[in-house]
């Protein structure tokens, strides 16, 4: 096991930030902590980087005690925060030497491990890393993080803000960096980027709902999914909710998702009773649920 | 050490690369000093005044040539009567007005009835009561002088030497005292905000999961700026010596370690500050009023400790900068060894240890 946690707690005054969180990383996982804004995610990371003390648990990274080894934790591990936390006053070469120095490191001596990210930056190293645009600054953050070839990668949220195909390049270097060797431990709010991940966890008010692999965790849903399209989104929403069948119903993208109470059901009815109540150009179709749908479902209770 | 020197090369980016941080750092020295050397003095030096010579005698026509040939004085006008005294005072033309009465040179031979009047302008007395005192003693070495009067008018003449600063100028006052506020402001206030920049930011958050100790941590902080302090205090030297003239009567040796002793003491508390404060506001706020205001008030640059009410003077023994100042006063203006102040030395030692010690032991190794 390359991360092992057992029974962490971590409370701000009177906020319940972790709730008794049990969670197992095996080692050269890709392994993605999955929940919404404020759902405990950054906590969870800063106990695990040994920034923070849980108030109860235990956990362990590749073999360190969070507590007790920190200092050596600290040698093992990178760490990205969800914040771009590099200086801005500095250039790229100038923040990567400095990182790879306090690590006991050299550009050189790592290059081959950070060579396919930096060379997209090394054509601005002579620029200040505040000038960065946001994907060029997460490239500079996960090459800084990587310069002294940790055996545990943490990256809280590394995707937030950063455009669309700068995403799924750093999701194709994370695949990479795998390869390589190194456990990561990675958090997103975005329920798109679980499904590259090798294994997920659902986290939402610092509970740990579900952990599997995204396929399982999609094939084991039991209920059925009709997805229903309409101009009048809203109305549809407040016609469902006080449906008698319902059981959730949910904007999803452009359409709506929604989940009977019965066992069995029939979709056309549904979607009749949506005309009936005067909503128009009503479709809808049963689709297999995805990951979204799931957390939404764990998250209802 | 390798690591060391990294943090050192990073904090020196850091420092030139801020303008604002280089200019308090450099720009704030030199102007200070100046100000404070030119602008604001106890001295006087062309003091504008008007003569009412009503004895107009070969006597009162040589003080009045004594009075214009000084440098303190110039005569501006001459009066015809009593009645133009008040007017030429409400113009704010002069400062002050001397008169002689018609039977000024019979009556100089007996002091007790001479009719020689100073009048000043008195909305700043401390001025007024300078300016009498000079235009005073430019009449009395006047009698000694040319009237062979051996037992001089008065019975008793007091004659006072000021030694250390014979002529009074205040900006030898000046400069131990502004030293010591720049080297507080740059040490501790731009040390403390370096710090919590970093906490702000975020990029102490990677510092702490890095290997880096606390006291490397620390030491790299503090180094860049007793580099820089210290060449602050030599520019402030310099300037005082070759710009106002200032004697350094003491060892240059113990005035170099007398600062660098001085700057770890306000590094220290810099050190202190970015423990307790999370933005560099806050660290900026501590570091004015909490540094800033007692080094001005309590440490005896300005007002002198002893008229000070009691519980103040006792304030005013744990601000280091007291000590500092007694300090570099005996090196620059007494030009006294070792054996006369290492008390005080021994003092700032002590308050330096036991700052540092504290600020290691509040660095936190965590968060939170």
């Amino acid at each position: 096991m390359s991360l092992q946690i057992s029974d962490i707690s971590k409370s701000f005054k009177d906020l319940k930030a972790l709730k008794h969180i049990s969670l197992e990383v095996r080692e050269n996982e890709l392994f993605g902590l999955i929940g919404p804004d404020g759902a405990g995610k950054t906590t969870l990371f800063r106990i695990l980087a040994s920034l923070l003390l849980p108030d109860e648990g235990q956990a362990n990274v590749a073999g360190f005690d969070v507590i007790k080894d920190y200092k050596q934790l600290r040698k093992n591990i990178g760490y990205m925060p969800g914040k771009f936390s590099l200086y801005q006053d500095l250039t790229v070469e100038e923040n990567l030497n400095f990182f790879a120095t306090i690590f006991n490191s050299s550009i050189e001596e790592n290059y081959d491990l950070i060579k396919d990210i930096y060379v997209q930056i090394e054509p601005f190293k002579k620029r200040k890393a505040g000038d960065l645009s946001g994907g060029m600054k997460q490239k500079l953050a996960l090459s800084c993080a990587l310069i002294h070839k940790p055996k545990v990668l943490f990256l809280d949220e590394p995707t937030t803000g950063v455009d669309p195909v700068s995403r799924n390049e750093f999701w194709g270097m994370l695949k990479k960096l795998q390869k390589k060797g190194i456990t990561i431990f990675v958090s997103t709010p975005y329920m798109d980027e679980a499904a590259l991940c090798d294994r997920i966890a659902f986290i939402n008010q610092g509970e740990i709902l579900q952990v599997d692999t995204p396929s399982a965790i999609v094939k084991n849903f039991a209920k059925q999914v009709l997805n229903i399209q309409t101009p009048s989104i809203y109305k549809a929403l407040r016609v469902l909710g006080s449906y008698q069948h319902t059981h959730s119903i949910y904007p999803f993208g452009e359409s709506l998702h929604y989940m009977d109470s019965r066992k069995d059901f029939d979709w056309n009815e549904v979607l009749n009773h949506l005309r009936n109540e005067k909503i128009k150009d009503v479709e809808g179709e049963l689709i297999s649920p995805e990951i979204e749908d799931v957390f939404m479902e764990l998250s209802r209770n | 050490m390798k690591k060391f020197i990294g943090f050192v090369k990073k904090e020196f980016y850091h420092i030139f690369r801020d303008k604002r941080s280089l200019f308090i750092l450099f720009g704030m020295p030199i102007a200070q000093i100046l100000l404070f050397g030119f602008a604001i003095s106890n001295e006087i030096n062309n003091v504008d005044i008007a003569i009412l010579d009503k004895a107009d005698d070969k006597n009162s026509k040589e003080i009045i040539v004594n009075l214009k040939a000084s440098k303190y004085f110039n005569v501006i006008d001459h009066l015809q009567s009593e009645k133009e005294i008040e007017t030429a005072f409400q113009k704010g033309k002069v400062k002050a007005v001397v008169t002689f009465d018609q039977d000024f040179a019979r009556n100089l031979q007996r002091p007790e009835t001479s009719k020689f009047q100073i009048i000043t302008d008195a909305t700043n007395p401390n001025v007024a009561n300078t300016i009498t005192n000079y235009i005073n003693s430019i009449v009395v070495k006047y009698q000694m002088v040319n009237l062979q009067q051996d037992p001089p008018p008065q019975l008793v003449q007091s004659e006072s030497r000021m030694f250390f600063n014979p002529a009074l100028e205040s900006v030898y006052m000046f400069v131990p005292g502004v030293m010591t506020v720049i080297l507080m402001l740059v040490s501790a206030m731009m040390t403390s905000i370096s710090i919590t920049r970093e906490k702000e930011v975020g990029t102490m958050e990677i510092l702490l999961v890095s290997p880096l100790k606390p006291s490397t941590v620390i030491a790299g902080k503090v180094v860049p700026y007793i580099f820089l302090s210290l060449i602050n205090a030599i520019v402030i030297v310099l300037l005082s010596v070759f710009v106002f003239q200032m004697p350094i009567e003491g060892s240059i040796f113990w005035l170099v370690t007398a600062s660098l002793l001085f700057i770890i003491t306000s590094l220290s508390l810099g050190i202190l500050i970015s423990t307790l404060s999370s933005t560099q506001q806050t660290a900026m706020m501590i570091s004015l009023m909490g540094l800033m205001l007692p080094t001005i008030l309590l440490s005896g640059f300005i007002f002198p400790i002893e008229s000070m009410p009691y519980p103040l003077q006792l304030i005013s023994h744990i601000i280091p900068a007291k000590w500092f100042i007694i300090i570099i006063k005996s090196i620059m203006l007494k030009g006294v060894g070792f054996s006369f102040f290492w008390k005080e030395t021994l003092i700032l030692v002590v308050m330096t240890i036991f700052l540092l010690g504290l600020s290691i032991k509040k660095y936190k190794i965590r968060l939170a």
